[in-house]
Protein backbone atom coordinates (compact mmCIF):
# COMPACT_ATOMS: atom_id res chain seq x y z
CA UNK A 1 0.00 0.00 0.00
CA UNK A 2 1.49 3.51 -1.26
CA UNK A 3 1.51 6.18 1.51
CA UNK A 4 -0.17 9.71 1.77
CA UNK A 5 1.67 10.93 4.61
CA UNK A 6 4.36 10.51 5.80
CA UNK A 7 5.83 12.18 8.94
CA UNK A 8 9.50 11.67 10.06
CA UNK A 9 10.94 13.12 13.87
CA UNK A 10 8.36 16.56 13.41
CA UNK A 11 9.28 18.94 15.82
CA UNK A 12 7.22 22.03 16.26
CA UNK A 13 7.76 25.39 18.23
CA UNK A 14 5.76 28.45 18.59
CA UNK A 15 6.84 31.46 19.62
CA UNK A 16 4.78 33.69 21.93
CA UNK A 17 4.64 37.18 20.47
CA UNK A 18 4.80 38.79 24.38
CA UNK A 19 7.74 37.51 25.13
CA UNK A 20 9.15 35.49 22.38
CA UNK A 21 9.44 32.56 24.20
CA UNK A 22 9.50 28.89 22.32
CA UNK A 23 6.23 26.53 22.85
CA UNK A 24 7.03 23.11 21.66
CA UNK A 25 3.54 21.66 20.94
CA UNK A 26 5.20 18.94 19.33
CA UNK A 27 8.00 16.93 20.41
CA UNK A 28 9.63 14.07 17.72
CA UNK A 29 6.26 12.73 15.98
CA UNK A 30 6.65 9.64 13.54
CA UNK A 31 3.75 8.75 11.89
CA UNK A 32 2.67 7.21 8.38
CA UNK A 33 -0.67 7.59 6.51
CA UNK A 34 -1.50 4.78 4.02
CA UNK A 35 -3.75 5.50 1.16
CA UNK A 36 -6.84 4.72 1.70
CA UNK A 37 -6.70 4.31 5.32
CA UNK A 38 -9.10 6.36 7.95
CA UNK A 39 -7.24 7.31 11.17
CA UNK A 40 -8.37 9.38 13.87
CA UNK A 41 -6.28 11.12 16.25
CA UNK A 42 -7.17 11.88 19.65
CA UNK A 43 -5.97 13.65 22.79
CA UNK A 44 -6.63 16.08 25.14
CA UNK A 45 -6.65 20.47 24.74
CA UNK A 46 -3.03 21.42 23.67
CA UNK A 47 -1.83 17.93 22.67
CA UNK A 48 -0.83 19.17 19.43
CA UNK A 49 -3.41 17.93 16.93
CA UNK A 50 -4.08 21.16 15.37
CA UNK A 51 -0.58 21.83 14.69
CA UNK A 52 -0.45 18.63 13.66
CA UNK A 53 -2.76 18.96 11.06
CA UNK A 54 -1.61 22.43 9.50
CA UNK A 55 1.83 21.24 9.64
CA UNK A 56 0.09 18.05 7.26
CA UNK A 57 -1.20 21.16 5.24
CA UNK A 58 1.90 23.14 4.69
CA UNK A 59 0.07 26.24 6.45
CA UNK A 60 2.86 25.43 9.40
CA UNK A 61 6.60 24.45 8.53
CA UNK A 62 8.01 21.90 10.76
CA UNK A 63 11.10 23.56 12.99
CA UNK A 64 12.79 20.43 12.56
CA UNK A 65 11.99 16.97 10.50
CA UNK A 66 9.91 16.36 7.64
CA UNK A 67 6.73 16.13 6.28
CA UNK A 68 5.81 14.38 3.29
CA UNK A 69 2.26 14.75 1.67
CA UNK A 70 1.88 12.14 -1.45
CA UNK A 71 5.62 12.61 -1.84
CA UNK A 72 6.14 16.22 -1.91
CA UNK A 73 7.93 17.43 0.92
CA UNK A 74 5.71 20.56 2.69
CA UNK A 75 9.73 22.44 3.12
CA UNK A 76 9.75 22.81 -0.66
CA UNK A 77 7.70 25.83 -1.36
CA UNK A 78 6.99 25.16 -5.05
CA UNK A 79 4.73 22.23 -4.38
CA UNK A 80 2.31 24.21 -1.31
CA UNK A 81 -0.32 23.88 -3.92
CA UNK A 82 -0.23 20.51 -4.89
CA UNK A 83 0.15 19.49 -0.97
CA UNK A 84 -3.03 21.94 -0.31
CA UNK A 85 -5.02 19.93 -3.20
CA UNK A 86 -4.23 16.42 -2.61
CA UNK A 87 -4.46 16.84 1.54
CA UNK A 88 -7.36 19.00 1.61
CA UNK A 89 -8.53 20.09 5.21
CA UNK A 90 -12.02 20.84 7.55
CA UNK A 91 -11.67 22.91 10.06
CA UNK A 92 -13.37 23.34 13.86
CA UNK A 93 -15.66 26.03 13.03
CA UNK A 94 -18.12 26.13 9.75
CA UNK A 95 -18.56 29.96 9.97
CA UNK A 96 -14.89 30.43 9.80
CA UNK A 97 -14.54 29.04 6.63
CA UNK A 98 -16.76 29.86 4.38
CA UNK A 99 -15.86 32.39 2.59
CA UNK A 100 -18.99 33.57 -0.19
CA UNK A 101 -22.29 34.60 0.70
CA UNK A 102 -23.71 31.85 -1.93
CA UNK A 103 -23.39 28.38 -0.52
CA UNK A 104 -22.57 26.97 -4.32
CA UNK A 105 -19.99 30.03 -4.51
CA UNK A 106 -18.23 29.04 -1.68
CA UNK A 107 -17.97 25.33 -3.07
CA UNK A 108 -16.72 26.57 -5.93
CA UNK A 109 -13.49 28.57 -4.13
CA UNK A 110 -10.78 25.75 -4.40
CA UNK A 111 -11.47 24.96 -8.15
CA UNK A 112 -11.36 28.51 -8.63
CA UNK A 113 -8.24 28.85 -6.91
CA UNK A 114 -7.05 25.57 -8.65
CA UNK A 115 -7.20 27.24 -12.08
CA UNK A 116 -10.03 24.70 -12.95
CA UNK A 117 -12.42 25.35 -16.39
CA UNK A 118 -15.45 26.65 -15.51
CA UNK A 119 -17.66 23.91 -16.70
CA UNK A 120 -15.36 21.67 -14.98
CA UNK A 121 -15.94 24.09 -12.28
CA UNK A 122 -20.24 23.70 -12.38
CA UNK A 123 -19.83 20.16 -12.38
CA UNK A 124 -17.69 19.33 -9.64
CA UNK A 125 -19.94 21.87 -7.56
CA UNK A 126 -22.60 20.29 -8.12
CA UNK A 127 -21.15 16.31 -7.03
CA UNK A 128 -19.77 17.65 -4.15
CA UNK A 129 -23.14 19.47 -2.84
CA UNK A 130 -24.93 16.24 -3.94
CA UNK A 131 -22.29 14.14 -1.71
CA UNK A 132 -23.36 15.94 1.49
CA UNK A 133 -26.64 16.20 0.28
CA UNK A 134 -26.93 19.67 -0.02
CA UNK A 135 -27.59 20.16 -3.53
CA UNK A 136 -31.11 21.49 -2.53
CA UNK A 137 -29.70 24.57 -0.93
CA UNK A 138 -27.27 25.56 -3.36
CA UNK A 139 -28.30 29.04 -4.17
CA UNK A 140 -28.82 29.92 -0.11
CA UNK A 141 -26.75 32.40 1.99
CA UNK A 142 -24.42 29.85 4.22
CA UNK A 143 -25.05 32.24 7.48
CA UNK A 144 -29.53 30.77 7.65
CA UNK A 145 -27.98 27.15 7.81
CA UNK A 146 -27.64 24.97 10.54
CA UNK A 147 -24.08 23.95 12.28
CA UNK A 148 -24.14 20.63 11.13
CA UNK A 149 -25.07 22.09 7.56
CA UNK A 150 -22.32 24.89 7.25
CA UNK A 151 -19.88 22.02 7.86
CA UNK A 152 -21.10 20.05 5.58
CA UNK A 153 -20.58 22.74 3.25
CA UNK A 154 -17.22 23.33 3.92
CA UNK A 155 -16.53 19.46 3.47
CA UNK A 156 -18.22 20.05 0.05
CA UNK A 157 -15.42 22.74 -0.19
CA UNK A 158 -12.46 20.31 0.20
CA UNK A 159 -14.44 17.35 -1.65
CA UNK A 160 -14.51 20.21 -4.96
CA UNK A 161 -10.82 20.08 -5.14
CA UNK A 162 -10.72 16.58 -5.71
CA UNK A 163 -7.93 15.20 -2.96
CA UNK A 164 -6.94 12.23 -2.43
CA UNK A 165 -6.95 13.17 1.55
CA UNK A 166 -8.99 15.14 3.77
CA UNK A 167 -7.89 15.98 7.28
CA UNK A 168 -11.17 17.23 9.45
CA UNK A 169 -9.63 18.91 12.73
CA UNK A 170 -12.79 18.77 15.00
CA UNK A 171 -15.23 18.84 12.23
CA UNK A 172 -18.06 18.40 15.30
CA UNK A 173 -16.57 20.15 17.84
CA UNK A 174 -19.39 23.10 17.82
CA UNK A 175 -22.29 21.10 16.56
CA UNK A 176 -24.79 19.48 18.08
CA UNK A 177 -25.44 15.88 18.41
CA UNK A 178 -27.51 15.87 14.82
CA UNK A 179 -25.10 17.71 13.23
CA UNK A 180 -22.10 15.40 14.32
CA UNK A 181 -23.73 12.83 13.54
CA UNK A 182 -24.75 13.90 10.10
CA UNK A 183 -20.93 15.25 9.52
CA UNK A 184 -19.72 11.46 10.86
CA UNK A 185 -21.87 9.34 8.45
CA UNK A 186 -20.48 11.82 5.70
CA UNK A 187 -16.63 11.46 6.53
CA UNK A 188 -17.11 7.45 6.79
CA UNK A 189 -18.69 7.57 3.32
CA UNK A 190 -16.03 9.61 2.11
CA UNK A 191 -13.34 6.98 3.39
CA UNK A 192 -15.29 4.29 1.30
CA UNK A 193 -15.54 6.24 -1.68
CA UNK A 194 -11.26 5.58 -1.44
CA UNK A 195 -10.64 8.90 0.31
CA UNK A 196 -7.69 9.01 2.51
CA UNK A 197 -9.20 10.32 6.29
CA UNK A 198 -7.36 11.51 9.32
CA UNK A 199 -9.65 12.63 11.34
CA UNK A 200 -8.54 14.95 14.77
CA UNK A 201 -11.45 14.26 17.50
CA UNK A 202 -11.87 14.78 21.61
CA UNK A 203 -14.40 12.41 21.18
CA UNK A 204 -13.56 9.04 21.70
CA UNK A 205 -16.87 7.43 20.21
CA UNK A 206 -16.11 9.20 17.18
CA UNK A 207 -12.72 7.98 17.36
CA UNK A 208 -13.53 4.92 17.55
CA UNK A 209 -14.85 4.35 13.94
CA UNK A 210 -11.98 4.64 12.32
CA UNK A 211 -9.37 2.15 11.58
CA UNK A 212 -6.84 3.06 13.46
CA UNK A 213 -6.56 5.37 16.15
CA UNK A 214 -3.42 7.69 17.08
CA UNK A 215 -3.53 8.79 21.19
CA UNK A 216 -1.50 11.98 21.14
CA UNK A 217 0.19 13.26 24.71
CA UNK A 218 1.99 16.69 25.13
CA UNK A 219 3.07 16.75 21.84
CA UNK A 220 3.87 12.80 21.53
CA UNK A 221 2.24 9.59 20.36
CA UNK A 222 1.30 7.97 23.33
CA UNK A 223 -0.35 5.39 22.01
CA UNK A 224 -0.71 4.28 18.33
CA UNK A 225 -2.80 0.84 16.72
CA UNK A 226 -6.12 -0.29 15.89
CA UNK A 227 -9.09 0.65 18.36
CA UNK A 228 -8.82 -2.38 20.00
CA UNK A 229 -5.48 -2.33 20.02
CA UNK A 230 -5.68 0.78 21.66
CA UNK A 231 -8.52 0.48 24.25
CA UNK A 232 -6.59 -2.78 25.78
CA UNK A 233 -4.80 0.28 27.37
CA UNK A 234 -7.24 1.18 29.69
CA UNK A 235 -6.05 2.77 32.45
CA UNK A 236 -3.33 4.56 30.32
CA UNK A 237 -5.93 6.22 28.32
CA UNK A 238 -7.82 7.44 31.12
CA UNK A 239 -4.68 8.70 32.72
CA UNK A 240 -4.55 11.19 29.70
CA UNK A 241 -8.03 12.18 30.75
CA UNK A 242 -9.51 10.41 28.24
CA UNK A 243 -12.61 8.45 27.70
CA UNK A 244 -13.20 5.18 26.81
CA UNK A 245 -16.09 4.04 25.08
CA UNK A 246 -18.89 2.88 27.38
CA UNK A 247 -18.40 -0.72 25.33
CA UNK A 248 -15.36 -1.18 26.20
CA UNK A 249 -15.22 0.03 29.67
CA UNK A 250 -18.23 -2.57 30.18
CA UNK A 251 -15.67 -5.08 28.72
CA UNK A 252 -12.90 -4.11 30.73
CA UNK A 253 -15.08 -4.51 34.12
CA UNK A 254 -16.99 -7.97 33.08
CA UNK A 255 -13.56 -9.27 32.61
CA UNK A 256 -12.33 -8.80 35.70
CA UNK A 257 -15.36 -10.38 37.03
CA UNK A 258 -14.12 -13.20 35.22
CA UNK A 259 -16.54 -12.96 31.73
CA UNK A 260 -14.11 -13.58 28.84
CA UNK A 261 -14.69 -10.77 26.70
CA UNK A 262 -13.02 -10.99 23.15
CA UNK A 263 -10.59 -7.39 23.11
CA UNK A 264 -12.08 -6.60 19.26
CA UNK A 265 -15.70 -5.42 21.01
CA UNK A 266 -15.53 -1.94 20.86
CA UNK A 267 -19.53 -0.83 20.01
CA UNK A 268 -22.16 -1.12 21.57
CA UNK A 269 -23.89 -3.42 18.84
CA UNK A 270 -21.20 -5.66 18.94
CA UNK A 271 -21.43 -5.63 22.68
CA UNK A 272 -24.99 -6.09 22.76
CA UNK A 273 -24.64 -9.41 20.10
CA UNK A 274 -22.14 -11.07 22.24
CA UNK A 275 -23.91 -11.33 25.17
CA UNK A 276 -26.80 -12.06 23.66
CA UNK A 277 -24.41 -15.31 22.79
CA UNK A 278 -22.62 -16.15 25.61
CA UNK A 279 -23.40 -19.11 27.64
CA UNK B 1 -34.28 37.89 14.72
CA UNK B 2 -30.94 39.40 13.74
CA UNK B 3 -30.37 36.57 11.23
CA UNK B 4 -33.07 37.37 8.72
CA UNK B 5 -31.95 40.55 7.73
CA UNK B 6 -31.42 40.02 3.85
CA UNK B 7 -28.01 42.26 2.50
CA UNK B 8 -27.99 45.17 0.26
CA UNK B 9 -31.71 45.37 -0.72
CA UNK B 10 -31.72 42.78 -3.19
CA UNK B 11 -35.28 42.34 -4.44
CA UNK B 12 -35.88 38.70 -6.06
CA UNK B 13 -36.69 38.60 -9.48
CA UNK B 14 -36.38 37.01 -13.20
CA UNK B 15 -37.29 40.48 -14.99
CA UNK B 16 -35.20 41.81 -18.10
CA UNK B 17 -33.61 44.15 -15.88
CA UNK B 18 -32.73 41.33 -13.30
CA UNK B 19 -31.24 39.34 -15.77
CA UNK B 20 -28.79 42.46 -17.64
CA UNK B 21 -25.33 41.47 -17.13
CA UNK B 22 -24.26 43.46 -13.51
CA UNK B 23 -21.19 45.54 -15.95
CA UNK B 24 -23.97 46.67 -17.82
CA UNK B 25 -26.08 47.73 -15.03
CA UNK B 26 -23.20 49.69 -13.15
CA UNK B 27 -22.13 51.44 -16.54
CA UNK B 28 -26.14 52.51 -16.86
CA UNK B 29 -26.12 53.90 -13.71
CA UNK B 30 -22.93 56.09 -14.14
CA UNK B 31 -24.30 57.41 -17.77
CA UNK B 32 -27.72 57.99 -15.57
CA UNK B 33 -25.90 60.31 -12.95
CA UNK B 34 -24.08 61.76 -15.43
CA UNK B 35 -27.04 62.20 -17.29
CA UNK B 36 -28.49 64.26 -14.45
CA UNK B 37 -25.73 66.60 -14.50
CA UNK B 38 -26.31 67.38 -18.35
CA UNK B 39 -30.03 68.13 -17.94
CA UNK B 40 -30.22 71.82 -16.84
CA UNK B 41 -33.89 72.25 -17.10
CA UNK B 42 -37.33 70.41 -16.69
CA UNK B 43 -37.41 69.32 -20.07
CA UNK B 44 -34.37 67.06 -18.76
CA UNK B 45 -35.71 66.08 -15.99
CA UNK B 46 -38.93 64.89 -17.24
CA UNK B 47 -36.90 62.98 -19.78
CA UNK B 48 -34.67 61.26 -17.30
CA UNK B 49 -38.27 60.54 -15.40
CA UNK B 50 -39.31 58.78 -18.23
CA UNK B 51 -36.30 56.70 -18.97
CA UNK B 52 -36.08 55.59 -15.17
CA UNK B 53 -40.12 55.42 -14.81
CA UNK B 54 -39.97 52.99 -17.71
CA UNK B 55 -36.84 50.70 -16.31
CA UNK B 56 -38.64 50.46 -13.43
CA UNK B 57 -41.81 49.15 -14.82
CA UNK B 58 -39.80 46.64 -16.70
CA UNK B 59 -38.28 45.37 -13.66
CA UNK B 60 -41.43 45.07 -11.65
CA UNK B 61 -39.87 46.10 -8.64
CA UNK B 62 -42.36 47.70 -6.79
CA UNK B 63 -42.15 51.26 -6.42
CA UNK B 64 -42.56 51.49 -2.46
CA UNK B 65 -38.87 49.74 -2.79
CA UNK B 66 -37.57 52.67 -4.53
CA UNK B 67 -39.00 55.51 -2.29
CA UNK B 68 -38.18 53.48 1.04
CA UNK B 69 -34.23 54.72 -0.05
CA UNK B 70 -34.93 57.79 -0.05
CA UNK B 71 -36.07 57.67 3.40
CA UNK B 72 -32.26 58.05 4.97
CA UNK B 73 -31.59 61.04 2.85
CA UNK B 74 -35.07 62.92 3.02
CA UNK B 75 -33.35 65.52 5.50
CA UNK B 76 -30.79 66.02 3.05
CA UNK B 77 -33.13 66.72 0.21
CA UNK B 78 -35.23 68.86 2.40
CA UNK B 79 -32.53 70.92 2.95
CA UNK B 80 -30.85 71.67 -0.40
CA UNK B 81 -35.11 72.48 -0.90
CA UNK B 82 -34.63 75.10 1.37
CA UNK B 83 -31.35 76.62 0.57
CA UNK B 84 -32.21 77.14 -2.73
CA UNK B 85 -35.49 78.35 -2.47
CA UNK B 86 -33.86 81.01 -0.31
CA UNK B 87 -30.54 82.20 -0.95
CA UNK B 88 -31.46 82.29 -4.66
CA UNK B 89 -31.03 86.18 -5.48
CA UNK B 90 -33.59 87.10 -8.20
CA UNK B 91 -37.36 88.38 -8.88
CA UNK B 92 -38.79 88.77 -5.73
CA UNK B 93 -41.65 86.56 -4.81
CA UNK B 94 -42.68 86.36 -1.17
CA UNK B 95 -41.20 87.56 2.21
CA UNK B 96 -41.42 85.78 5.08
CA UNK B 97 -39.64 87.76 8.09
CA UNK B 98 -36.06 88.23 6.77
CA UNK B 99 -36.22 85.51 4.33
CA UNK B 100 -37.11 85.72 0.66
CA UNK B 101 -38.43 83.81 -1.74
CA UNK B 102 -37.44 84.62 -5.52
CA UNK B 103 -38.86 83.03 -8.75
CA UNK B 104 -35.23 81.73 -9.69
CA UNK B 105 -34.67 80.11 -6.39
CA UNK B 106 -38.49 78.25 -6.34
CA UNK B 107 -37.65 77.25 -9.39
CA UNK B 108 -33.95 76.02 -8.74
CA UNK B 109 -35.24 74.44 -5.29
CA UNK B 110 -37.77 71.86 -7.48
CA UNK B 111 -34.98 71.31 -10.12
CA UNK B 112 -32.08 70.29 -7.23
CA UNK B 113 -34.57 68.40 -5.43
CA UNK B 114 -35.97 66.19 -8.10
CA UNK B 115 -32.55 65.65 -9.69
CA UNK B 116 -30.78 64.42 -5.89
CA UNK B 117 -34.33 61.88 -6.13
CA UNK B 118 -33.47 60.98 -9.26
CA UNK B 119 -29.81 59.77 -8.56
CA UNK B 120 -30.95 58.41 -5.19
CA UNK B 121 -33.87 56.09 -7.17
CA UNK B 122 -31.79 55.25 -10.12
CA UNK B 123 -28.85 53.55 -7.95
CA UNK B 124 -30.98 51.93 -5.85
CA UNK B 125 -32.42 50.28 -8.71
CA UNK B 126 -29.11 48.93 -9.23
CA UNK B 127 -28.77 47.15 -5.96
CA UNK B 128 -32.37 46.57 -6.21
CA UNK B 129 -32.29 44.54 -9.32
CA UNK B 130 -28.43 43.05 -8.95
CA UNK B 131 -27.48 40.43 -6.27
CA UNK B 132 -24.92 41.34 -4.00
CA UNK B 133 -22.06 38.97 -5.78
CA UNK B 134 -22.92 39.37 -8.87
CA UNK B 135 -22.44 43.46 -8.16
CA UNK B 136 -19.08 42.31 -7.10
CA UNK B 137 -18.23 40.49 -9.95
CA UNK B 138 -19.43 43.49 -11.94
CA UNK B 139 -16.76 46.09 -9.76
CA UNK B 140 -14.42 43.31 -10.15
CA UNK B 141 -14.23 43.06 -14.04
CA UNK B 142 -14.67 46.95 -14.31
CA UNK B 143 -12.08 47.48 -12.99
CA UNK B 144 -9.21 45.03 -14.28
CA UNK B 145 -8.22 47.28 -16.64
CA UNK B 146 -6.89 49.81 -13.99
CA UNK B 147 -5.31 46.54 -13.23
CA UNK B 148 -1.76 47.71 -14.55
CA UNK B 149 -2.05 51.48 -13.11
CA UNK B 150 -2.48 49.74 -9.49
CA UNK B 151 -5.80 49.21 -9.09
CA UNK B 152 -6.14 45.91 -7.02
CA UNK B 153 -9.27 44.92 -8.56
CA UNK B 154 -9.24 41.65 -7.26
CA UNK B 155 -7.98 42.50 -4.00
CA UNK B 156 -11.16 45.10 -3.88
CA UNK B 157 -13.54 41.94 -5.35
CA UNK B 158 -12.19 39.65 -2.68
CA UNK B 159 -13.01 42.31 0.48
CA UNK B 160 -16.99 43.25 -0.35
CA UNK B 161 -17.55 39.58 -1.10
CA UNK B 162 -16.00 38.47 2.45
CA UNK B 163 -17.87 41.58 4.23
CA UNK B 164 -20.57 40.74 2.79
CA UNK B 165 -20.32 37.33 3.94
CA UNK B 166 -19.39 38.41 7.34
CA UNK B 167 -21.82 41.13 7.79
CA UNK B 168 -24.57 38.68 9.36
CA UNK B 169 -21.73 37.01 11.51
CA UNK B 170 -20.63 40.06 13.07
CA UNK B 171 -23.74 40.90 13.93
CA UNK B 172 -24.82 37.60 15.74
CA UNK B 173 -21.73 37.92 17.73
CA UNK B 174 -22.93 41.73 18.46
CA UNK B 175 -25.94 40.04 19.46
CA UNK B 176 -24.66 37.59 21.63
CA UNK B 177 -22.04 40.03 23.14
CA UNK B 178 -25.03 42.40 23.88
CA UNK B 179 -27.19 39.87 25.84
CA UNK B 180 -24.20 38.62 27.64
CA UNK B 181 -23.21 42.22 28.87
CA UNK B 182 -27.15 42.85 29.55
CA UNK B 183 -27.40 39.59 32.03
CA UNK B 184 -24.62 41.10 33.85
CA UNK B 185 -26.64 44.57 34.34
CA UNK B 186 -25.26 46.46 31.88
CA UNK B 187 -27.92 48.87 30.40
CA UNK B 188 -27.42 50.57 26.99
CA UNK B 189 -30.92 52.47 26.74
CA UNK B 190 -30.65 54.97 29.46
CA UNK B 191 -28.80 57.78 30.30
CA UNK B 192 -27.45 60.76 28.16
CA UNK B 193 -25.34 60.40 24.97
CA UNK B 194 -22.18 60.24 26.51
CA UNK B 195 -23.18 57.50 28.96
CA UNK B 196 -24.82 55.63 26.19
CA UNK B 197 -21.45 56.01 24.35
CA UNK B 198 -19.63 55.17 26.86
CA UNK B 199 -21.10 51.73 27.52
CA UNK B 200 -21.09 50.23 24.19
CA UNK B 201 -17.24 50.06 25.11
CA UNK B 202 -17.48 46.99 26.69
CA UNK B 203 -19.40 45.69 23.62
CA UNK B 204 -16.66 47.04 20.93
CA UNK B 205 -13.43 45.65 22.37
CA UNK B 206 -14.39 41.87 22.67
CA UNK B 207 -16.37 42.25 19.02
CA UNK B 208 -13.10 43.68 17.52
CA UNK B 209 -11.59 40.17 19.10
CA UNK B 210 -13.70 38.35 17.49
CA UNK B 211 -13.08 39.80 14.59
CA UNK B 212 -9.54 39.60 14.83
CA UNK B 213 -9.91 36.01 15.46
CA UNK B 214 -12.12 35.41 12.60
CA UNK B 215 -10.00 36.69 10.28
CA UNK B 216 -7.02 34.86 11.45
CA UNK B 217 -8.66 31.60 10.77
CA UNK B 218 -10.55 32.54 7.60
CA UNK B 219 -7.13 33.76 6.11
CA UNK B 220 -5.87 30.08 7.10
CA UNK B 221 -8.97 28.25 5.64
CA UNK B 222 -8.14 30.50 2.60
CA UNK B 223 -4.77 29.09 2.44
CA UNK B 224 -6.02 25.39 2.45
CA UNK B 225 -8.06 25.66 -0.07
CA UNK B 226 -5.60 27.14 -1.98
CA UNK B 227 -5.90 31.07 -2.24
CA UNK B 228 -3.43 32.71 -3.95
CA UNK B 229 -5.34 35.97 -5.05
CA UNK B 230 -6.69 36.49 -8.39
CA UNK B 231 -2.96 35.53 -10.22
CA UNK B 232 -4.16 31.54 -11.70
CA UNK B 233 -7.77 31.91 -10.72
CA UNK B 234 -10.74 30.67 -12.39
CA UNK B 235 -14.58 32.03 -12.09
CA UNK B 236 -17.43 29.14 -12.21
CA UNK B 237 -19.80 31.87 -13.77
CA UNK B 238 -18.10 33.81 -16.14
CA UNK B 239 -20.11 36.65 -17.28
CA UNK B 240 -20.83 36.37 -20.85
CA UNK B 241 -22.57 39.45 -22.64
CA UNK B 242 -25.88 38.67 -24.52
CA UNK B 243 -28.14 40.30 -27.16
CA UNK B 244 -30.11 42.22 -24.33
CA UNK B 245 -26.79 43.42 -23.12
CA UNK B 246 -26.53 45.26 -26.19
CA UNK B 247 -29.51 46.28 -26.64
CA UNK B 248 -29.42 48.15 -23.43
CA UNK B 249 -25.92 49.28 -24.23
CA UNK B 250 -27.62 50.83 -27.24
CA UNK B 251 -30.74 52.64 -25.69
CA UNK B 252 -28.29 53.79 -22.73
CA UNK B 253 -26.44 55.45 -25.46
CA UNK B 254 -29.61 56.73 -27.56
CA UNK B 255 -30.60 58.10 -23.72
CA UNK B 256 -27.53 59.79 -23.24
CA UNK B 257 -27.24 61.45 -26.83
CA UNK B 258 -31.23 62.82 -26.37
CA UNK B 259 -30.30 64.15 -22.57
CA UNK B 260 -27.18 66.36 -24.65
CA UNK B 261 -29.17 66.99 -27.40
CA UNK B 262 -31.84 68.70 -25.39
CA UNK B 263 -29.28 70.54 -23.30
CA UNK B 264 -27.77 72.20 -26.75
CA UNK B 265 -31.14 72.42 -28.85
CA UNK B 266 -33.59 73.59 -26.49
N1 LIG C 1 -0.51 30.40 17.55
C1 LIG C 1 0.04 29.88 18.66
N2 LIG C 1 1.00 30.56 19.32
C2 LIG C 1 1.58 30.04 20.42
N3 LIG C 1 1.25 28.85 20.95
C3 LIG C 1 0.30 28.12 20.35
C4 LIG C 1 -0.36 28.61 19.17
N4 LIG C 1 -1.27 27.68 18.79
C5 LIG C 1 -1.17 26.67 19.69
N5 LIG C 1 -0.24 26.92 20.63
C6 LIG C 1 0.15 26.02 21.73
O1 LIG C 1 0.61 24.81 21.17
C7 LIG C 1 0.13 23.70 21.93
C8 LIG C 1 -0.61 22.76 21.03
O2 LIG C 1 -1.76 23.40 20.51
P1 LIG C 1 -2.77 22.74 19.49
O3 LIG C 1 -3.71 23.79 19.06
O4 LIG C 1 -2.03 22.01 18.45
O5 LIG C 1 -3.51 21.70 20.43
P2 LIG C 1 -4.80 20.81 20.12
O6 LIG C 1 -4.45 19.42 20.47
O7 LIG C 1 -5.30 21.08 18.77
O8 LIG C 1 -5.81 21.35 21.21
P3 LIG C 1 -7.39 21.54 21.12
O9 LIG C 1 -8.00 20.24 21.51
O10 LIG C 1 -7.66 22.58 22.15
O11 LIG C 1 -7.73 21.99 19.74
C9 LIG C 1 -0.70 24.29 23.04
O12 LIG C 1 0.07 24.31 24.19
C10 LIG C 1 -1.03 25.69 22.59
O13 LIG C 1 -1.12 26.53 23.70
MG1 LIG D 1 -7.13 21.94 17.96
Amino acid sequence: MSEMIRIENLVFNYTREQDDEEISAIRDVSLTVNKGSFTAIIGRNGSGKSTLAKNINALLLPSSGVVYVNGYDTAKEEDVWNIRQSAAMVFQNPDNQIVSSIVEDDVAFGPENLGVEPEQIRKRVDDSLKAVNMYQHRKKAPHLLSGGQKQRIAIAGAIAMRPECIVFDEPTAMLDPKGREEVMSIIKELHQEGITVVLITHFMEEAAQAERIVIMDRGKIALDGTPGEVFLHRDAIQEMNLDVPLAVELSWRLRRRGIDIPEDIISMEEMVEFLCQYK
Amino acid sequence: MIRDITLGQYFPGKSWVHRLDPRIKIIATLVYIAALFVAHDFLGILIAVGALAMVIAISRVPLSFMLRGLKPIFLIILFTFVLNLFMIPGKVMARIWILTITEEGLYMAFFMAARLILLIIGSSLLTLTTKPMSLTDGIESLLSPFRKLGVPAHELAMMMTIALRFIPTLLEETDKIMKAQQARGADFESGNIIRRAKSLIPILVPLFISAFRIAQELAMAMEARCYRGGKYRTRMNAMKLEARDFAALILMILFLAGMIAERILL
